[in-house]
């Protein structure tokens, strides 16, 4: 297998995008990315984008977008994980550039959520679940994370101020990102006063409905040291499956998928968890960081709750998660989420990463989950 | 003859008062609860109806008659609120049973007295030899027009009885039916609320068939009043059976136990069924029952039982009707349950 | 919502909670399947799950997805079923403040949702306090 580099990475402005199409949408940000990239030719395209389908009727999204990029008659790649569709974009095109199979590969990721109403998108989320067994008897996202979080609570004690500090948190490393959908602050009374949306969570614990696309240019390492770029290498890519259903679950409260994720990326990358200085992980809701905290070994099971109010986790505690804002202040199109994940670590690890910027920051890790954590995917990032 | 072999019984949780109803369409709460007789009714949650409810009845009269699903030879369910106009709500209870595919179904309606018919023929069934066991069950979720004086007690009950030659828990020794064409109270296809005549559904309706089908039963029995422990008439209000036994010589005693109305409502197609659980619940060995329905239009069904032994080893083997009506109960405001019976127009 | 042939396949589960034990390992699968995710036999014997058991999670929605709109609030939960399988579906006739981990249920058979007013009317199963 080659050694794998992000040479380019391009983002712009999250939100309710009115005036654009989701074509519009990807299109720009991967025109940064190829610009970014300083490169003419790409080899492939891979797309993630969780239900173009469910939300503006349209599939054969890759070729829709490879037409629309103007770079027909490129191969061109959808992939669909819910909302670890943008992370399993990541890895394919990984997996096509260390193979030796292509050499630059545009990654991208795009949702477009708001041409429908909020229970229609409420309902596409759902899509995530199991339609027969979950979704059958109205359960919604919140809903399932919702219902993780009163184990979580109940079997270790997590409290809903823990909850809202994640929010904090998130929020406040947000508003240093000019990208982010909600570059607000927010307070833990705030937080604790939000309108319930399923008990215990509060729409300041739920992760937005956004607009918006994120995409990298990957080409093999030898071709970045022809062109004399700062080197951020890919080390590290684990996917790892569980159950689609909670009820399948062995324990509702540990999300096994990141957990086995992590450890195979970390193996590939030669690398301990201690290693890394910062970590982009997927807080679809707050209780879905404090549970990623603890599977990725950041905090002792059960204790992700009280490291997150210790401070473990802050922008400038021992293991930073989330400077970019994360999916609750930067937003959340599903699709795009993963490959947004690495944009900000490929930007944090180039020092270009302003107020939010970790400082010397060289190693950092990608963890993007679809469902309740049917699936996981994690990336590890290596500037040298 | 057959009889009974297993009977359930099944009352939503919600009630709506009499005074709630009065308050919003200025009515006087007082003078309805005593001419009405009747205090509450019950009231269908959403999630709620014909059906769903005659599942659980006829899940409870399964516990009872103890037997395999399989050997049930025929499903009726009797209603005037079967939730589609066109598909038998009686495939989806024999689904739900597990008595398909070798079962004959059919639907019934002749307003209240649709649950009763289907006793009649699911009886005559088994009789005849031609099916093991037949379950019959008569539930309605029925609508009351807003304001109208049948508002106050149009409710929700199911009630479901097998019956078979063997492991009889109430034996049936005569039948009888008397019908005649007469609109008493109607509803055209496509309408959503029934119609009726007013003091016209009283005596050459109510009156007239009841005590027609009471008197034909009692004749062809050879059976007087007092022959019997207990009596159940139709309850469309708390006075109208009270009144018909009177004139047919049964004394209040017999009446009571049977006598769920003033604060269950009419249960329409459940309603004798109900009354006739009711009793079941409390009667012993050899005693005799009497129960005369109504359905306008108009008809009664009339049955004499007789109780066996058994009676005492199924009784509690499944909730009792009078726990299911005084128990664990919610009221309403006027608002939730128009919300719930869908009173309230909504956008398309 | 599910269209006549995805609602109808589901009947024996949705209606009588039909399920399967694999003769390799003795898990009960609800819904069954081809596979034993545990062993990876794939022959089974037709069994039926408890209908009681105690809720070890639930949550109250309180914004819904389509078709479900008209019953917000509404509780769900997930429950252990006395034969040790875990089972999601809504609760219902209990009060908010009653809802609690370990609380007892019961399987009771209610309408599920209409396909709109012409539409086909699902049923299923739900929990009801015991």
């Amino acid at each position: 297998m080659r050694d794998v580099a992000i040479i380019g990475v391009g983002m712009t402005k999250w939100g309710e995008l009115w005036e654009k199409p989701l074509r519009s949408i990807f299109v720009e940000s991967a025109l940064l990315a190829i610009q970014d990239a300083g490169v003419d030719k790409i080899d492939s395209m891979v797309v993630g984008c969780m239900s173009s389908g469910l939300f503006i009727g349209q599939e054969h999204l890759a070729s829709l977008l490879s037409d629309y990029l103007g770079r027909n008659p490129v191969p061109s790649t959808r992939v669909e994980s819910a909302c670890s569709s943008g992370g399993l974009a990541l890895r394919q095109g990984f997996i096509e550039v260390a193979s030796g199979m292509s050499d630059v590969v545009l990654v991208g990721g795009v949702e477009k959520m708001t041409d429908v109403t909020g229970c229609e998108a409420t309902y596409a989320l759902g899509t995530a679940a199991d339609q027969e067994y979950e979704g059958y008897h109205g359960l919604t996202f919140p809903a399932l994370y919702a219902m993780m979080a009163v184990a979580h609570m109940h079997r270790y004690g997590t409290t809903r101020d823990q909850l809202s500090m994640v929010a904090v948190k998130n929020h406040d490393n947000g508003s240093k990102n000019p990208l982010a959908q909600f570059p607000s602050k927010v307070t833990v009374e705030m937080v604790n006063q939000s309108v319930m949306v399923a008990d215990p969570l509060r729409i300041l614990d739920c992760s937005p409905i956004t607009d918006g696309a994120a995409a990298v240019v990957l080409c093999p390492a030898d071709m970045v040291k022809k062109m004399k770029k700062p080197m951020v290498r890919i080390t590290g890519s684990g996917q790892a499956s569980d159950t689609i259903s909670l009820s399948s679950r062995k324990d509702i409260t540990w999300l096994e998928s990141t957990h086995l994720a992590a450890l195979k990326a970390l193996a590939m990358a030669g690398r301990k968890i201690q290693d890394i200085n910062l970590f982009e992980v997927h807080d679809c809701f707050t209780i879905a960081e404090i549970m990623v905290t603890e599977a990725l070994g950041l905090a002792e099971r059960g204790r992700g709750g009280k490291a997150v109010e210790e401070g473990l986790t802050l922008l400038q505690g021992k293991y930073p998660v989330n400077a970019s804002g994360g999916l609750k202040a930067k937003g959340h199109p599903v699709g795009a989420t993963g490959v947004a994940q690495a944009v900000e670590v490929v930007k944090q690890l180039r020092d270009e990463a302003g107020e939010r910027q970790v400082k010397g920051a060289k190693r950092g890790l990608t963890q993007n989950m679809g469902g309740t954590g049917g699936s996981a995917l994690v990336h590890i990032f290596e500037a040298d | 003859m057959p009889g009974i072999i297993g009977y359930g019984a099944y009352i939503p949780r919600n009630r709506i008062k009499v005074e709630e109803i009065a308050k919003v369409w200025g009515a006087d709460a007082p003078s309805y609860k005593k001419g009405l007789l009747l205090e509450e009714k019950s009231v269908p949650s959403p999630d709620q109806d014909t059906i769903t409810m005659s599942v659980e009845a006829s899940k409870s009269a399964l516990k009872r008659a103890g037997i395999n699903p399989r050997d049930i030879g025929a499903v009726y369910i009797g209603s005037e609120s079967h939730p589609y106009a066109v598909k038998p709500s009686g495939t989806v209870l024999a689904e739900a049973l597990d008595a398909t595919p070798d079962v004959h179904t059919a639907d019934l309606e002749f307003a209240c007295k649709a649950g009763t018919e289907g006793m009649f023929i699911a009886l005559s069934l088994v009789q005849a030899g031609a099916i093991k066991y037949g379950l019959a069950v008569g539930a309605d979720t029925s609508q009351g027009a807003p304001g109208d004086a049948l508002e106050y007690s149009a409710a929700a009950g199911a009630a479901a009885f097998i019956f078979g030659k063997d492991r009889i828990v109430a034996e049936v020794l005569e039948t009888y039916s008397y019908a005649t064409d007469t609109p008493d109270f109607w509803r055209r296809e496509y309408q959503y609320y029934p119609q009726h005549g007013g003091r016209f559904t009283g005596d050459p309706a109510y009156f007239k068939h009841v005590t027609g089908a009471a008197r034909g039963l009692l004749a062809k029995a050879r059976m007087k009043p007092s022959d019997f422990q207990y009596v159940i008439f139709h309850q469309p209000n708390g006075k109208f059976p009270l009144r018909v036994g009177e004139m047919l010589g049964f004394e209040r005693k017999q009446i009571e136990p049977g006598w769920l109305v003033p604060k269950l409502g009419n249960t329409y197609s459940g309603s004798s069924p109900l009354g006739l659980t009711a009793t079941l619940d409390i009667a012993k060995p050899d005693q005799l029952i009497m129960l005369v329905s109504y359905g306008s239009g108009a008809g009664s069904d009339g049955f004499v039982f007789r109780v066996t032994d058994r009676i005492d080893e199924v009784r509690d083997l499944a909730p009792r009707t009078r726990e299911l009506l005084d128990r664990n109960k919610v009221y309403l405001e006027y608002g939730a349950y128009a919300k719930y019976r869908r009173k309230i127009r909504k956008a398309s | 919502m599910p269209t006549p042939s995805r609602y109808w396949r589901e009947i024996p589960q949705r209606y009588r909670l039909e399920a399967e034990k694999c003769k390799g390992c003795g898990l009960i699968l609800f819904p069954p399947r081809l596979v034993c995710p545990a062993c990876g036999k794939r022959e089974f014997e037709k069994t039926k799950l408890a209908e009681s058991g105690a809720l070890f999670t639930y949550t109250v929605i309180r914004v819904a997805p389509e078709g479900f709109e008209d019953q917000t609030p509404y509780a769900v939960g997930i429950a252990e079923m006395d034969d040790g399988v875990h089972l999601t579906a809504q609760v219902v006739d209990v009060d908010f403040a009653r809802l609690k981990v370990g609380l007892r249920v019961k399987v009771e058979f209610r309408k599920m949702h209409e396909d709109g007013e012409a539409g086909v009317i699902h049923y299923g199963y739900k929990f009801v306090p015991e």
